[in-house]
């Protein structure tokens, strides 16, 4: 556990931060919580020259109301993001979702932008911004934009980050009236990862319908996913057992699923479909309507 | 003012006092001690499971700036000896501490750096280079027993290690007249003991003494300090070895390991103090594991569950090279395999077969966990096959509690038991009719509900020295020194080597009660060959029978001694004298004595000669016990499986279990706690993987799945009491026996959730994904 040599830089803003990735290109990697980055450089199977440290930026961390919007600094840790009035009130599926990432100590030094840049295929924030449809602000030494979670997530543990980027903040929409969500995962049980994570959030409109059905699938594919045969199966229905289970059977629908040692591509695919059922059930039976 | 009461210590939750300082960072272990010069070592590893070594070209590595030296295998030809079995084999294989010319299994140490820190020691490694040509590899026992399989040793011709028959009674008569033979096939599977402390260890060379300290994470140091004298040529009293705190050990610290050697030599020919601390993923890859055998059982029983006889072939995977006790655990397999039971007629046969993998060993039970494993999957297979209560086909067989002392097929002879009273309270607590019920209740409603028995017996305080190795150095016997100091405070010091049992308390209660003072007023000192006696260690629940009768047997004498000198005192025969409140005093009248300050000062002082009488006050006494124990029990448990997902949900944990008398029963709890965890994690959980090219997939602890809190059920414990005949204390031990009674009562229970599936026998871990696919295929039938 004796990482390569390497030179680190402690980043006082977002300015600075960006100025020493300019400089050093390549030989630089962004420093959050150091929960992906740093086991890596351990092993050596990542040996920056250049370590920037964006986790004592105060820019980068807390949750903010923002027209409209909630926004979560990228350097804000998941605890305090499982533990937060605000969202544990306007977005309850991110505060669940952040409460069952890993561990105690893992929520207290992880970061939701380390998070998301590593996309890690089994990692459990990306099944809720899927489902969140959260938007994921990125800046550059040339300004910033925001990607969409669904065209954020590109491939396995490739995401839209262009080099000299940094993830500033997440936004998203606060849940609406009639809404319902949860977040299930079935957990590795070594890492505690999701094996299979799905996150559902189902609004229903006044007579009882399903007005608007997103849900959000970790684990099983190379990336998060919306899985949009499902929500377009029960959009418009009444959210009765068959129905919730029929849509639920498109879970899988086109994902190349992986396979290790924990489970097969067969097996990880009918978790998909199983714990969306049952993530849509629970999900709608805690709406009053 | 009248003096405070004393209390009595043994029998009651006394906290550890090892504890304090463990939780707030004032233990010393491996890793914390320091020295000046010390260097780093650094192992590289073979990335093949079998591999010839063409070339390795260290010179790059050697330029680095703060690498003191690179050392291979060719570098240490015959200086140093091989790394050693102690338990006899057909064929043992030349180990040397760095491979030498071949690799034969993923982790094998291959070269040695050394630098003025770790990481320029691993840069060095980086700039290694090495030829390898890979060869083919044996990962799976019995496909090393196939005919034109790749030999592991070429020199024996044969996988092969070794091999053993035993027989007893008239197992094919029983074949003949049972009314049914039922057979099966179970799998043990490799588990790895993670210790929560890594190994390590540093190594000082004193030039002027000609002396080398060693300290190291081991659970034996008399016994390492035995074995590392040969293989460093050294005489045994110019070497010591400490070890300091160690962080659990569950029988991988037991072993002898190639980085104390190449610590120990290097120290002495660098000059240098040598530091190597154990990385994790070393841990996983090249500590010694548990289990990996496979049995193929048979079962002749009459269609009333009498079972009469049970015959076993092994196959028990030796790894690539046989480390300590590699050899001999199988035995203990073999032996016990009849459990609980009155088995007329018994035979086994043992096969223990080379591969490419790290050698299995001593882990939390050796050999028993996988006895009690057939044992008790034989009642449920017997109990499944002829629709019969798994209860009551354990009581059918029992051995009755007349009939101890009872030898059983094997030759062992049970101490004491009584094993249906531990079955019926278990029963009781579970309330086990009503269980059933309710169990059939919940199949109506598609709920699989399941209830599982495990009735144990284990084999505990090994041991007579007869039943170790002869080969093996050290003996089954225990020492222990107590010296009353002149203040009048105890110091004891102790053979076993505690690293987690909690001896520094327990031996502290019996001593204090002893003598009638505080608990605080006894030092309990051990795992420093240079302060303590020679003394064998802590494995095979041994650390209290054999340890503890020691320390009885040396008190004793101390007490004699003491006694003699008040009674010239006191002017009354020592006879009549007792320990009681700091004094020492008439028995029929403890009113009448006098300060045990007074006898401490005259044996101290001696300014008045006590005629036969030496000075001083310290008392040393080697136990040797004159059998095992055998302690015993009876788990239960419910489960819940989901047939959607194959997730197992435990409903309840129950726990009977019978160690004898008890000195403290929050250690004995604490110890079936961390049992019952490990043991139903090879369950549900752990196995160490290695695919067909020998590469471990378990490297890390993100893929080797050690339970965490919320894995495992609450614990409902209870105990009964039937004091062992063999040692003094009447004590049993019981640090394994939560681990081998939870295993096969959590199979047994996910076995009886899928009855009605017509699923009779799952290997282990019962994964998810594999009740899933057994669910899946028996719905399809």
């Amino acid at each position: 556990m004796f990482p390569a040599r390497f030179q680190y830089h402690r980043a006082g803003s977002v300015k600075e931060a960006l100025g020493m990735l300019q400089q050093f290109g390549d030989d630089a990697k962004l420093l959050s919580g150091g929960h992906s980055l740093l086991p890596m450089m351990k092993l050596r199977l990542a040996q920056p020259a250049h370590l920037v440290d964006i986790g004592g930026i105060n820019d980068l961390v807390g949750i903010r109301e923002e027209g409209g919007k909630i926004v979560i600094g990228g350097a804000t840790i998941h605890d305090q993001v499982a533990g937060s009035a605000v969202i544990r009130s306007k977005l309850g599926l991110l505060a669940e979702c952040a409460a069952a990432i890993g561990d105690i100590q893992v929520r207290n030094r992880g970061t939701i932008g380390g998070s998301l840049a590593h996309s890690d295929p089994a990692a459990d924030y990306p099944a809720a911004i899927q489902a969140l449809e959260g938007e994921i602000r990125l800046e550059s030494g040339s300004g910033a934009r925001t990607v969409k979670a669904n065209d954020f997530f590109v491939d396995l543990m490739t995401t839209a980050i262009k080099p000299g980027e940094i993830l500033t903040s997440v936004s998203f929409t606060p849940h609406t009236a009639r809404t319902g969500y949860t977040y299930l995962k079935h957990r590795q049980p070594a890492s505690g990862f999701a094996v299979v994570g799905v996150a559902a959030l189902v609004t229903l409109d006044t007579k009882g319908n399903c007005e608007r059905v997103r849900v959000g699938i970790t684990g099983l594919g190379p990336k998060a996913f919306r899985a949009t045969a499902v929500e377009s199966a029960l959009t418009g229905k009444k959210p009765e057992a068959a129905t919730i289970g029929q849509a639920a059977a498109h879970a899988a629908d086109g994902i190349d699923a992986l396979a290790d040692i924990h489970a097969s591509a067969e097996f990880r695919a009918e978790l998909a479909r199983v714990y969306t059922r049952r993530a849509l059930q629970q999900a709608i039976s805690t709406i009053k309507v | 003012m009248a003096a405070a009461v004393v209390p009595k210590f043994v029998g009651t939750r006394v906290k550890r006092r090892e504890d304090p300082r463990l939780i707030s960072g004032n233990g010393t272990y491996v890793d914390d001690v320091k020295l000046p010069g010390m260097l780093s070592m650094v192992i590289l590893r073979s990335p093949y499971g079998h591999a010839k070594i063409n070339s390795i070209n260290v010179e790059a590595a050697r330029k680095i700036p703060g690498v003191v030296a690179v050392v291979t295998g060719e570098d240490l030809k015959g200086k140093l000896g091989s790394l050693t079995t102690a338990a006899p084999a057909e064929h043992i294989p030349y180990h040397p501490p760095l491979a030498q010319g071949r690799v034969r299994f993923v982790g094998e140490a291959v070269v040695a750096a050394i630098a003025t820190d770790p990481y320029k020691a691993q840069d060095a490694l980086d700039a290694v280079e090495i030829d390898y040509d890979p060869l083919p590899v044996i990962s799976d026992p019995e496909k090393a027993l196939e005919d034109g399989a790749p030999i592991i040793h070429e020199e024996f011709k044969t996988n092969i290690s070794t091999r053993a028959q035993v027989a007893s009674g008239d197992i094919d008569g029983a074949m003949r007249s049972a009314d049914r033979v039922i057979k099966f096939r179970l799998v043990n599977q490799r588990l790895a003991p993670v210790p929560m402390e890594p190994r390590g260890a540093v190594a000082q060379w004193n030039q002027g003494s000609g002396q080398l300290t060693l300290w190291s994470s081991t659970q034996g140091p008399h016994l390492l300090r035995s074995y590392l004298a040969e293989i460093l040529k050294l005489p045994e009293n110019r070497m010591r070895v400490i070890a300091p705190e160690v962080g659990g050990g569950f029988g991988a610290k037991l072993n002898v390991y190639a980085e104390e050697v190449l610590a120990g030599y290097l120290a002495m020919t660098l000059k240098h103090p040598i530091k190597w601390v154990e990385r994790r993923r070393e841990n996983l890859a090249t500590n010694t594991h548990g289990r990996d055998q496979i049995v193929y059982v048979e079962a002749p029983v009459k269609n009333d569950g009498t079972l009469l006889g049970l015959k076993a072939k092994f196959i028990c995977d030796a790894g690539a090279y046989l480390q300590l006790l590699t050899p001999l655990i199988p035995g203990f397999s073999g032996m016990m395999m009849t459990g609980c039971y009155k088995v007329p007629a018994m035979a086994f046969e043992q096969l223990v077969v080379f591969t490419n993998k790290m050698a299995p060993d001593a882990y939390r039970g050796a050999g028993r966990p996988e006895a009690c494993y057939i044992a008790e999957r034989t009642m449920d297979m017997v109990a499944l096959e002829l629709n019969l209560d798994p209860a009551e086909v354990r009581r059918k067989n029992f051995i009755p509690k007349e009939a101890f002392p009872a030898q059983i097929p094997s030759g062992l002879v049970y101490d004491s038991g009584d094993y249906a009273a531990a079955l019926d309270k278990a029963l009781k607590i579970i309330d086990y009719p009503k269980l059933r019920a309710e169990q059939a209740e919940a199949r109506k409603q598609g709920r699989y509900i399941g209830i599982g028995l495990c009735s144990y017996v284990e084999i505990c305080g090994i041991g007579p020295s007869a039943m170790l190795p002869p080969t093996m150095k050290g003996g089954g016997w225990e020492s222990a020194t107590i010296r009353m100091e002149p203040d009048c405070k105890v110091t004891v010091l102790t053979g076993v080597s505690p690293h987690g049992q909690g001896q520094e308390t327990s031996f502290a209660q019996m001593i204090a009660d002893e003598f009638g003072i505080g608990i605080d007023d006894v030092t309990v000192l051990h795992g420093d060959t240079a302060i303590v006696q020679y003394g064998t260690g802590t494995f095979g629940s041994r650390g209290t029978s054999v340890g503890g009768a020691a320390l009885m047997m040396a008190t004793q004498k101390l007490q004699a001694k003491m006694k003699k000198i008040a009674s010239t005192m006191m002017e009354t025969p020592p006879d009549q004298i007792v320990f009681h409140q700091g004094t020492m005093a008439l028995a029929s009248d403890l009113s009448k004595s006098i300060p045990m300050q007074k006898v401490v000062d005259a044996a101290y002082g001696y300014k008045v000669p006590i005629p036969g009488v030496e000075p001083g006050l310290n008392e040393s006494a080697f136990y040797e016990p004159t059998a095992c124990t055998f302690p015993f029990g009876t788990h239960a448990c419910v489960v819940e499986v989901d047939p959607d997902t194959g997730v197992v949900k435990f409903l309840r944990y129950v726990a009977v279990d019978d160690c004898g008398r008890v000195i403290n029963p929050l250690l004995v709890e604490g110890q079936v706690h961390g049992g019952i965890a490990q043991g139903i994690a090879q369950a549900l959980y752990e196995e160490v993987i290695y695919d067909e090219n020998g590469q471990l997939l378990t490297a890390t602890l993100m893929d080797y799945a050690v339970p965490k809190a919320e894995m495992l059920p609450h614990y409902e414990l209870d105990s009964t009491v039937t004091p062992s005949p063999v040692n003094p204390l009447g004590i049993k031990g019981v640090g394994e026996a939560g681990t081998i009674g939870s295993t096969p009562c959590v199979v047994n229970a996910v076995h009886d959730a899928l009855k009605p599936f017509g699923i009779k026998n799952l290997d282990m871990p019962l994964k998810p994904e594999r009740i899933w696919r057994a669910i899946k295929s028996a719905r399809k039938a």
